[in-house]
């Protein structure tokens, strides 16, 4: 056991899935060409104003109930001052003393496999800043405002993470959480979920927390969890070799897999936050709250229990079936479809059909097999009419567009063999040619079953059914 | 006495008159802006009231009325020429805000303002000079240098407005936007014998007005008269959707209830305005007004408003702060000026800001981002924010007993350019009467209402919020009974 206790918390930066941007008109999609988002608000230009997209509101509050959080009745719109060229007002609007959600919990899973609870702090609306591109200008810098503007919920935690695993554990919760709400797309690699952590160590049994650093913009799990374990050896090699951790700002380089300082805490800018005048405080309705509540759907957490009682699956399997909604509604309609055990389904669907997606890239929502054809195929299991290998060959088949199952097993003549004459010769034939075999078992050698059983499937090219086999091979050596 | 009235030259004649006389087809709007635009021509070197003119789009426009008139088109304002002052954002037009920053800024669209008073039918002739980013008493911050005063051309207009101010004084135009934070429309037009109306706070859209201290900025007009700016304001008030701050209230037509009555109107009367700093003549002056309207049937009523004193050490914290924050967007990145051969960002925006911004700017930049900063927040902001809901509390109670408040608009008559701009607490001072309206967002006017050593005093009147109508038709009513506002500056009769 360490005698280091890692203390973490996370703020995690999530765009909200609004059509346009928080504070004006423009289109805030990715990957337009730069600056063709931007209207004069994104700008700053001299005389604009910024006018509240009511949407991020709803979005926030959905949030706020999905955590079970308080949505403040009253909060207000803050100016963060601080200079640099992809802030076009020299201020960013966010949200400081009274944020919109306060308050909130949920619950992971800790390194020893048991439920833990993460309390969050605050979740704040603010503006995304816009971007600085260093690598295309010789020698000067590029600004490109389309990002700026867009819509962010920074949800806060409290320091309970005390790992990098709780850490990406905790991450992927939020992440699951914020697209079942449908309030953002969560994609990674464009940015539109990304956190920044806060990592300290203390020794086992201290009460006051170490000093922390904050490690910057980490845009994937991956990079969560090596930056957070890049991070804790740091610390701890600094204050084992006598030194003293400072209190700095972090970024986590990818390829050298290591933080490096990026300013000190005397480097640190004094924000000067204040009320910003141009915009009302948000005032919400106990009325809005309610609507909002009744239009939540089911929650990732919600669903698995109900998994796990309605279809009788296994808490592991039932939370990786409910981590994404279109999962979950896939497996669902599925396990609706499909006369045989629903159990069977959620492996199909974690096994094969996963490994499929995940080779070829595909969103599940895209699956080259239908959750209707899925059905067919297990069905074709549940009735007999194939045995789980032989389904494995119709699966593949399905998979390349051949048909469904009941097209590929008639096409290919993949019919189990359940008649018992049929069976009953080859069975016979098996045993006649394996004399020593049949002697060996007959002494107890009771093992040997399985070399019979594996010898008529060979025989019948894997058509026959397994249990109907070993019945009539236990009768005949009986 | 030098009255004018409506026969006279066009110069001399109120916008209300012009719109009857343009309606009545004694003249066209044509031969209205040329003859207008020849008196700015011959005035603007010694006056220096404007920083752009558009002559040429003016006389386009002016063109296009006439015509509009004569098949009954148009708006209410068809074919009267007016003044931006040079904040508000115009397109196509140069917005500078009296600033080397933005001295060649060029908007890409309009104000609201502007816009509604365009689709009115008003003519811009061009925009006037201010002090830097409006900040300032004396209009001797701007960077396109001083507006002189047209009743005494040594001294003050008075600021920031003052290029308005001094160009409806001087009978350049009949009417001119304003905008005021502090007192910014009402003082210059005390000092300069001129109407200058502040709405209530979220009365008129701030969209497009570069901002100095957005929870103060509020629009305005200057005119001649109080119908004038009723006139004005018609088209000008009312709720916009890029504005959150502007206020979905109901638009009365300001121009009818001009006529109603001072009968059993109660004038507050603030005692603090008349404490030691009031200059006597003016507090006389003052006081000769408050007897004429307690003469057409007002009663006088004694009120308190215990924390005015604090007005301006509390503006001197709010209005800073705001600006330190809207005023980072000049950073020559994007617009306006940038400093040549940088050496890295941080260069770019020390030397840009450092050459673009002037010496009350900076100032007034440095003391809000102190107020703003770690440790100081508490002490002065959130202090002034405290004391600026006390005052604001202060004209509450006064207004359960009375209907308007009156008082001097400013302690002096115009002072000699130059005589404090080495005293910013001084030049401060000048705005002690006025910026309680602002810090509490009720609407005030200044009325002209006499003359000490030959230069004009004003009369200011404040009211509770979105009562603009009782301060016009009260000042109205003063002006129906005296002619101050009708007197000229001798040079510019």
């Amino acid at each position: 056991m360490s005698r280091w206790e890692v203390v973490i918390g996370l703020e995690i930066h999530t765009q909200l899935a609004t059509n346009s941007k928080i504070f004006s008109g423009s289109s805030r999609s990715y990957g337009a060409e730069p600056n063709t988002q931007a209207s004069l608000v994104d700008l700053g230009y001299p005389g604009v104003l910024p006018v509240l997209n009511v949407e991020v509101v709803r979005m926030a509050a959905m949030f706020g109930l999905a955590v079970n959080a308080t949505v403040a009745k009253r909060s207000i719109f803050a100016r963060k001052n601080y200079f640099y060229p992809d802030l076009p007002k020299g201020y960013q609007i966010s949200q400081y003393e009274l944020p919109i959600v306060v308050g909130g919990e949920l619950f992971i899973r800790d390194d020893a496999g048991d439920e833990k609870r993460i309390r969050i702090t605050r979740a704040h609306l603010e503006e995304d800043a816009g971007k600085s591109v260093h690598d295309e200008f010789e020698g000067s810098t590029g600004v490109d405002l389309n990002r700026a503007g867009t819509p962010l919920l920074e949800i806060v935690s409290e320091p309970d993470l005390r790992s990098a695993k709780e850490a990406v554990a905790y991450m992927r919760k939020i992440h699951s959480i914020v697209r079942y709400l449908e309030i953002s797309d969560g994609n990674m690699q464009e940015g539109s979920f990304r956190c920044d952590a806060n990592v300290s160590v203390r020794q086992v049994g201290q009460v006051e927390l170490g000093t922390r650093a904050e490690v910057k913009n980490l845009n994937s799990f991956r990079f969560v969890e090596k930056a957070i374990n890049f991070e804790i050896a740091r610390q701890i090699d600094v204050i084992e070799d006598a030194g003293v951790v400072v209190q700095e700002t972090r970024l986590y380089d990818s390829d050298k897999d290591e933080t490096r300082s990026m300013r000190s805490k005397e480097e640190a800018n004094d924000y000067r936050y204040f009320p910003d005048p141009d915009l009302l405080p948000i005032e919400i309705e106990d009325s809005f709250v309610e609507e909002v509540r009744r239009s939540l759907p089911e929650l990732p957490h919600v669903k698995c229990a109900r998994f796990i009682a309605e279809y009788a699956l296994k808490e592991a399997d039932a939370e990786i079936l409910t981590v994404s909604r279109p999962l979950a509604d896939f497996y669902e309609e599925v396990a609706k479809a499909t006369a045989g055990d629903s159990r069977i389904a959620a492996n199909w669907i974690i096994g094969d059909l996963s490994a499929l997606l995940n080779r070829d890239n595909i969103d599940i929502q895209d699956s080259p097999i239908t959750p209707t054809a899925l059905a067919g195929l297990l069905d074709r299991i549940t009735d007999d009419t194939i045995s789980g290998k032989i389904a494995k060959e119709v699966f593949d088949g399905m998979s390349t567009g051949e048909g469904s199952a009941d097209e590929i097993i008639a096409a290919k003549g993949l019919q189990q063999i359940t008649d018992v004459s049929a069976l009953d010769a080859i069975v016979a034939a098996v045993i006649d040619a394996n004399p020593a075999q049949v002697a060996d078992y007959r002494a107890g050698k009771e093992k040997l079953l399985g070399f019979f059983v594996g010898q008529v499937m060979k025989e019948t090219g894997g058509k026959a059914n397994p249990g109907q086999v070993n019945q009539l091979i236990k009768q005949k050596l009986s | 006495m030098t009255a004018s009235k409506a026969s006279d030259a066009l110069h001399l004649q109120t916008l209300t008159e012009l719109a009857r006389g343009l309606a009545g087809g004694e003249f066209s709007s044509r031969e209205l802006t040329e003859s207008l635009l020849e008196r700015i021509d011959a005035h603007q070197k010694s006056l220096n009231a404007f920083i752009t003119l558009t002559a040429d789009e003016a006389l386009a426009e002016a063109d296009l009325a006439d015509k509009n008139r004569a098949t009954g088109a148009g708006g209410p304002l068809q074919g009267l020429p007016i003044v931006h002052k040079d904040l508000f954002c115009t397109a196509g037009v140069r917005t500078t805000c009296g600033s080397k920053i933005l001295q060649d800024f060029v908007s890409p669209y309009d104000a609201t303002v502007v816009a509604r008073l365009k689709s009115a039918g008003a003519i811009m002739l061009g925009k006037t000079n201010m002090d830097e980013f409006a900040m300032g008493s004396s209009n001797e911050t701007s960077f396109f240098g001083a507006v002189t005063n047209p009743w005494d051309q040594k001294m003050s207009p008075g600021g920031s407005s003052g290029g308005s101010a001094a160009a409806v004084a001087a009978r350049l135009v009949p009417a001119a936007t304003g905008t005021d934070t502090g007192g910014s429309i009402r003082q210059p037009a005390a000092l300069t014998g001129t109407v200058g109306l502040k709405p209530t706070y979220g009365r008129v859209s701030r969209f497009g007005m570069v901002a100095f201290a957005s929870s103060l900025d509020q629009a305005g007009v200057i005119t001649r008269s109080a119908e004038d700016a009723a006139l004005l304001l018609n088209a000008v008030a009312g709720v916009d959707p890029r504005d959150s701050t502007s206020a979905d209230q109901p638009i009365p037509d300001y121009t009818a209830t001009l006529s109603d009555s001072v009968k059993g109107l109660r004038i507050g009367v603030v005692r603090q305005h008349f404490d030691e700093g009031l200059d006597d003549e003016c507090g006389k002056t003052v006081k000769t007004a408050l007897a004429t309207l307690e003469d057409a049937g007002a009663s006088l009523v004694d009120v308190d408003l215990p924390n005015i004193g604090l007005s301006v050490p509390t503006y001197y914290v709010v209005a800073p702060a705001e600006c330190s924050s809207n005023l980072s967007r000049f950073d020559g990145v994007r617009f306006g000026h940038r400093a040549d051969n940088v050496k890295d960002i941080l260069d770019l925006y020390c030397r840009s800001r450092g050459e673009g911004f002037g010496a009350e700017v900076k100032r007034r930049i440095m003391t809000g981002t102190y107020v703003l900063s770690a440790g100081y927040y508490d002490a002065y902001y959130l202090k002034a924010q405290k004391v600026r809901q006390l005052i604001s509390r202060d004209f509450n109670q006064a207004f359960e007993n009375v209907d308007v408040i009156a008082g001097p608009t400013a302690p002096t008559t115009a002072f000699r350019l130059g005589e404090k701009t080495d005293d910013p607490i001084t030049m401060y001072l000048n705005d002690i009467y006025t910026i309680g309206a602002n810090l509490a967002g009720l609407p005030g006017i200044s009325v002209p209402c006499g003359l000490v050593k030959k230069m004009p005093v004003g009369l200011q009147l404040v009211g509770p919020a979105f009562a603009e109508a009782s301060l016009l038709s009260c000042a109205h009513q003063y002006q129906q009974i005296t002619d101050w506002h009708r007197q000229a500056p001798e040079a510019f009769r």
